[in-house]
């Protein structure tokens, strides 16, 4: 059954090609429906060679070679599959969440005239996906990996009208771009030292390596990592992502390929077994890092798909915590659990957009668990799951990492708990703001009247609504009377004004993938539980994959039992806490108590994002722009005034054009004399 | 070309054996055409763009033949053929194809059948064909002559149907771009020729003590002078060959001039003729002047980092369509320059890939500027907006075309640079990492330029932009086929490529004694490591299905 690994990429790739040339004449649903099947299909072979390399028992290392892609020199490299524990697992979770969002997407998608197109894009990126997991050498890795970097791009952009999203899309694709650049470092380090980019040579061998040497290819593969997987400094493109469509953010953005940097470092821990000490702590720094910032920026964003934008980056930087510690194991199980519960909250809540009415403002919401009854049930089960809730699956992960960065550094262990807390603060805010709090829209929504005199915006202009209400000021003449609800304008909430708006539960094929992924939510521990070795199922399978990343190939000891149920404590004390705590601040929907729990600067995401923009917009752009003038005064200047002084300074540009032309040929022709006869000379002294 | 290459590895080498020769054919075919087309009188213009296209199609057929009949794995030069042209000083008409010039020949025949099918001229078809024509014969000459004479005269004979063809069929300044672009490049020129004879004379052909202009006599001679005098010879070539390449500082006629071409003449000009500069370097810089390669090459790799980053950096801010695709091509002719003076296999190979492989991509940016030019009469981003709302089929083919010159891998734009910055790392690796640095740029320039044409909403002019036509598309295909083909499956290019690169790397080896072109470490220097248990190295040439598995083996099969 392994023979069948080709199939697993092949047949999105088919699915591609055929929606790609034929799409249109498919039309909607049906070209969705091709689109699903592909993937699908993708799911089932993913089974079978998973299966295939559960009985072959062993080592369960197994390649397939298909072609050679590149040969020069001593250099050569094949399009050639690893199917091993960890890429069995990797493909297992992305073909089947990718099979039930295509699934989703043909309800959601349902009014979009580009319909075909999106789902050609969905099956092009499971085979780019695909192809990162799957291939045996860096270079195919890199070939997915870019691959997903442009679904991405074609994705965000994929309402390319606004602005906005055209501009997210480039963002997402340059800020990835800096990271690719570290990982083709990484590869020309690799390639010079081993002579090879297959993961059957170097990995073993790496070992081997100077010191300094593993260093270098650790730091840049984990520059790389940055890129796609949005830690700091690079995390800035992964919020503006959610202008692409809700699916897109459940697939792309949230539980697969954001999550590729987290399997690039397990897959090459090697390498980082064999660096210096610092760089295990530079990683697992970094990843707490970003856990507790974009936590924080979490706890104070309107928009739900927001909100669960920086939940993502946060609990990225929980699986570089994670490799940064040393747990291998820990950082794969979080990235499937988290996979299933993401997935879970960002399909709900393009439910929750869907039934609204495009709405995504949480302050127009309100009291849907009872419009939106399977979201709601499903939404409530994933946040469970993300609050750190036992028995729900992110409890058991997120102990997991929890417990092994304690063991790296206290300080860490500690701050991983602290996030822990916001997590559960700024999800039970989301929930709470959404499925409880009295309702905002339709005939709920809070209306008043304001008279707008500049002077009154201007203060007001420190406060929270600062962007709005300033937008709102620039359209309106002074002392205008403006309807507010909820304190933002009407213009463009016309949706929820309107007092006879109900929301509305979405169809099966968007309810079936919710219940499926809560399913999973609620379940998904069970892959790794701690009890005795017996139940650490994902621990055994993926030893064999993870055995070169410990130092001397010896694991690691791992927390005691003691440790285990310390943490366990805590953390639940910790969630439970942070539920409480949010559902007394947003129960009744009050907006004044609200906003005091809603700094501006969490709501501006530390200011970080407006600060490299107007770097990039201001001194970036400005050495481009400087650039330019060089080239069009110093070097082209350098060529036209050679005519010029030649000839000395005619006026008007037709002079100066004419007068260019027969000075520049006096030039060459003077200076072709002087050099033929420099040389004849020489020559002929022979 | 893939898989023309698989279906005609049976056919042999049938045509050297049949005796027809095939290189003087190529040239004498657009050479024939061009007369003909001087002999048909003006008012017959669909008569004159029949042939035209006919005879380009006829060189590209012949090309496409020569392909086939090449004989892989051979380093040498093939299908030679020369005759006497001037007795006394041993100058022939002497042509020959090897691994290098092979597919620079193939693409300038499928090149200028596809420039010539894109568009027509607004006036004076006649004219507008015969220079057309008359480039190919110059193009193929250059890349086919083995004779540093006929090289140069063909070399030369590429200028002046380029500048006619700015000149009077361009857009706004063009008297001035095609001025340009002509002085820039005799200045250039003058400097090689005096080169030329000087190292004619200075080598006297090894053999007896005669001048000759034979490439190969020359070069193998071992009496290219050293010291002072062959750098200035090196100097003379490298310039000349700067320039029309172009290499950074000599690039500011280049924008000019394709701002200003018509379609035709920026296809033929970013798809073939800045190619006839780096194939200099390859054949003359390199190949004749072996030592003072070497010891310059730093030189070159500066001026061809300082072009990657400067390019894409000045690209970004340009106004024009046009200038920004001009600009990325200074960029990536900085990828030819570093990877050809990084002298190792990787990085040549590379080199002629980025060669071959802009000439596709660049050559199908062109085409689609000038269906954009036809429909709305500008390059400016001003002036453009949001066109794929209403054009698709055109912003779909713009955008894989655009990806593969961002070097996406699996398009044909990554095999190349990848090689170039994988070989100049392990030659030179500090300009390698800064040179990389060079692909986020090149995501910026078109990235941004794309978002302005063809995202947003579009204003009236471009609401009604019409999608490519069925003629159009037509055009596009074999560009597209290539673009993905040449992308996924690069080998067939590289396995022809390599014996003559490898030659070539030979010779400057053995020139500078005690240098050897730097390869990877294979592991050599790693300090031996304790695996643990079932962890073996396996070895990549081994990876077949099945053999290279080292335990599902013997159950994979269920």
């Amino acid at each position: 059954m392994l023979r069948l690994t080709w199939l697993i990429p092949a047949l999105p790739l088919l699915g591609f090609v055929l929606l790609a040339l034929f799409g249109k004449r498919l039309g909607n649903p049906f070209a969705g429906w091709v689109g699903t099947f592909f993937a699908t299909g993708s799911f089932v072979a993913a089974v079978l060679v998973f299966a295939g390399l559960y009985q072959a028992g062993g080592e369960r290392n197994f390649e397939q070679h298909l072609f050679t892609w590149l040969p020069a020199g001593d250099f050569s490299v094949d399009i050639g599959f690893l199917v091993d524990p960890l890429s069995a697992t990797m493909i297992l979770f992305v073909t089947g969440i990718a099979a039930l969002i295509h699934l989703y997407s043909i309800g959601y998608m349902h009014h979009d005239e580009n319909f075909p197109k999106f789902f050609a894009y969905l099956n092009l990126f499971v085979f780019s996906m695909l192809m990162l997991v799957l291939g045996n050498n860096l270079l195919l890795t890199f070939l997915g990996w870019e691959g997903v970097g442009a679904c991405s791009y074609f994705l965000i952009s994929f309402w390319f009208q606004k602005e906005a999203n055209a501009s997210a899309g480039k963002k997402a694709f340059i800020t990835n771009r800096v990271g690719d650049w570290g990982f083709m470092v990484a590869i020309f380090v690799v390639f010079l030292k081993f002579g090879s980019l297959n993961y059957s040579v170097i990995l073993p061998a790496a070992g081997g390596l100077a010191r300094t040497t593993a260093t270098f290819i650790a730091v840049m593969l984990f520059v790389g990592a940055c890129g796609k997987s949005a830690q700091i400094p690079l995390y800035i493109w992964l919020p503006d992502a959610m202008a692409g469509p809700t699916p897109v953010s459940a697939l792309i953005h949230a539980a697969t390929m954001v999550t590729a940097g987290v399997y690039l470092m397990v897959r090459c821990n090697a390498f980082i077994a064999a660096s210096a000490e610092w760089v295990s702590w530079l990683i697992a720094a970094v990843g707490c890092l970003t856990a507790f910032v974009a936590a924080m920026v979490g706890t104070s964003q309107y928009d739900i798909k927001k909100v669960l934008a920086y939940s993502t980056v946060s609990q990225l930087g929980y699986m570089f915590l994670a490799v940064g510690s040393g747990a291998y194991v820990a950082a794969i199980f979080h990235m499937i659990t988290h996979a299933f519960f993401k997935a879970c909250l960002f399909l709900g809540s393009g439910s929750v957009i869907h039934g609204m009415g495009d709405e995504q403002d949480m302050r127009f919401m309100g009291r849907l668990q009872r419009f939106l009854p399977i979201t709601s049930a499903t939404f409530i089960v994933a946040w469970l799951a993300i609050a750190g809730v036992p028995p729900f699956s992110g409890f058991w992960s997120k102990d997991e990492i929890l417990e092994f960065a304690y063991l790296k550094s206290p300080i860490l262990g500690f701050l991983g708990l602290v996030t822990a807390l916001i997590t559960a603060y700024y999800m039970t805010r989301q929930v709470t703001m959404v499925f409880w709090a009295p309702a905002r829209w339709g005939e709920h929504a809070v209306r008043e009247e304001v008279a707008l005199a500049p002077a009154a915006v201007v203060a007001a202009g420190e406060g929270e609504e600062a962007d709005a209400e300033a937008a709102a000021a620039a359209e309106v003449p002074a002392g205008e009377v403006v309807t507010l609800v909820n304190g933002l304008p009407v213009e463009g909430h016309e949706a929820v004004v309107d007092p006879h708006f109900h929301p509305h539960e979405s169809g099966p094929e968007m309810t079936i993938p919710l219940i499926v992924l809560a399913v999973l939510a609620v379940f998904g521990g069970f892959l790794n539980l701690p009890f005795t070795h017996g139940t650490e199922f994902l621990a055994s399978w993926l030893e064999p994959a993870v055995r070169l990343g410990y130092p001397g190939g010896l694991e690691p000891e791992g927390p005691s039992p003691l440790l285990k149920v310390l943490f366990a404590a805590m953390s639940t004390l910790v969630a439970a806490a942070g539920i409480a705590y949010a559902r007394s601040v947003f129960k009744d929907g009050d907006r004044a108590k609200a906003a005091r729990f809603e700094p501006a600067l969490l709501q501006d995401a530390w200011r970080y994002d407006r600060a490299v923009t107007a770097f990039m917009g201001g001194p970036g752009r400005r050495i481009f722009d400087g650039l330019a003038w060089f080239d069009r005064t110093v070097v082209d200047g350098a060529v036209n005034g050679t005519g010029v002084l030649i000839r000395s300074v005619g006026r008007g540009a037709r002079r100066i054009q004419s007068g260019y032309v027969r000075s520049y040929a006096l030039g060459v022709a003077v200076g072709a004399v002087v050099v033929v006869v420099l040389m004849a000379v020489r020559v002929l002294s022979f | 070309m893939s898989a023309l290459l698989l279906a005609s590895e049976a056919a042999g080498h049938a045509a050297e054996s049949l005796g027809f020769p095939l290189l003087p054919a190529l040239v004498l075919i657009p050479l024939v055409g061009a007369l003909v087309i001087l002999c048909i009188p003006a008012e017959r213009d669909d008569t004159i763009r029949l042939v035209a296209v006919l005879t380009a199609i006829a060189a590209g057929a012949t090309s496409i033949v020569l392909l086939t009949q090449f004989a892989t794995g051979e380093p040498g030069f093939q299908f030679q053929s020369s005759a006497t042209w001037i007795e006394s000083l041993d100058i022939k008409l002497a042509l020959g194809v090897d691994g290098i010039s092979l597919f620079l020949v193939v693409l300038t025949g499928i090149l200028f059948p596809i420039s010539l099918l894109a568009t027509k001229p607004d006036h004076n078809p006649k004219g507008y064909y015969f220079w057309l024509t008359a480039l190919e014969v110059g193009c193929l000459g250059v890349f086919l002559a083995l004779d540093l004479f006929a090289f140069f005269v063909f070399f030369e004979l590429t200028l002046v149907p380029l500048y006619m063809l700015i000149g009077k069929w361009g857009h706004g300044r063009r008297v001035y771009a095609a001025t340009k672009f002509f002085l820039f490049t005799m200045v250039g020129s003058v400097l090689m020729l005096v080169s030329i004879v000087a190292v004619a004379f200075a080598a006297k052909a090894g053999d007896g003590g005669t001048v000759t202009f034979d490439l190969v006599k020359i070069a193998t001679s071992g009496r290219v002078p050293t010291g002072w005098a062959g750098a200035l010879m090196f100097f003379g070539f490298v310039v000349a060959f700067a320039v029309k390449t172009p290499v950074f500082p000599f690039h500011t006629w280049l924008p000019d001039a394709h701002t200003e071409a018509p379609t035709a003449g920026s296809v033929d000009l970013a798809g073939v003729l800045l190619k006839l500069g780096t194939y200099g370097f390859l054949r003359f810089a390199l190949y004749l002047f072996p030592v003072q390669a070497h010891d310059f090459a730093p030189v070159l790799l500066t001026l061809g980092v300082a072009g990657i980053i400067y390019g894409g950096a000045v690209a970004a801010m340009q106004k024009n369509l046009k200038r920004i695709v001009a600009y990325s091509s200074v960029a990536h002719m900085g990828f030819v320059v570093v990877g050809l003076f990084a002298l190792n296999p990787q990085a040549i190979i590379g080199a002629i890939l980025v060669m071959v492989n802009h000439g596709i991509t660049t050559g199908a940016l062109f085409v689609l500027l000038g269906f954009l030019y036809s429909r709305r009469h500008t390059y400016e981003l001003s002036e453009l907006r949001g066109i794929q709302k209403s054009a698709p089929v055109f912003a779909g083919i713009f955008t894989l075309v655009m990806l593969a010159s961002v070097g996406l891998p699996g398009l044909n734009g990554f095999p190349g640079e990848f090689l170039v910055l994988l070989g100049t790392f392990i030659a030179h690796r500090w300009w390698a990492v800064v040179a990389a640095g060079g692909v986020i740029i090149a995501a910026l320039y078109l990235l941004w330029a794309y978002q302005r044409v063809f995202h947003g909403t579009p204003d009236d002019a471009n609401a009604r932009f019409p999608d490519l036509r069925f003629s159009e598309r037509a055009v596009m295909v074999p560009l597209i086929l290539l673009i993905v083909g040449l992308g996924v499956y690069p080998k067939p290019l590289i396995d022809r490529m390599e014996p003559s690169v490898r030659a070539l790397i030979v010779h400057i080896e053995e020139a500078n004694p005690g240098w050897v072109a730097p390869t990877s470490e294979h592991g050599n220097d790693l300090s031996p490591v304790v695996v643990p248990a079932a962890a073996s190295g396996g070895h990549e040439g081994e990876a077949e299905p099945g053999a290279g598995a080292h335990t599902a083996t013997a159950e994979e099969g269920r």
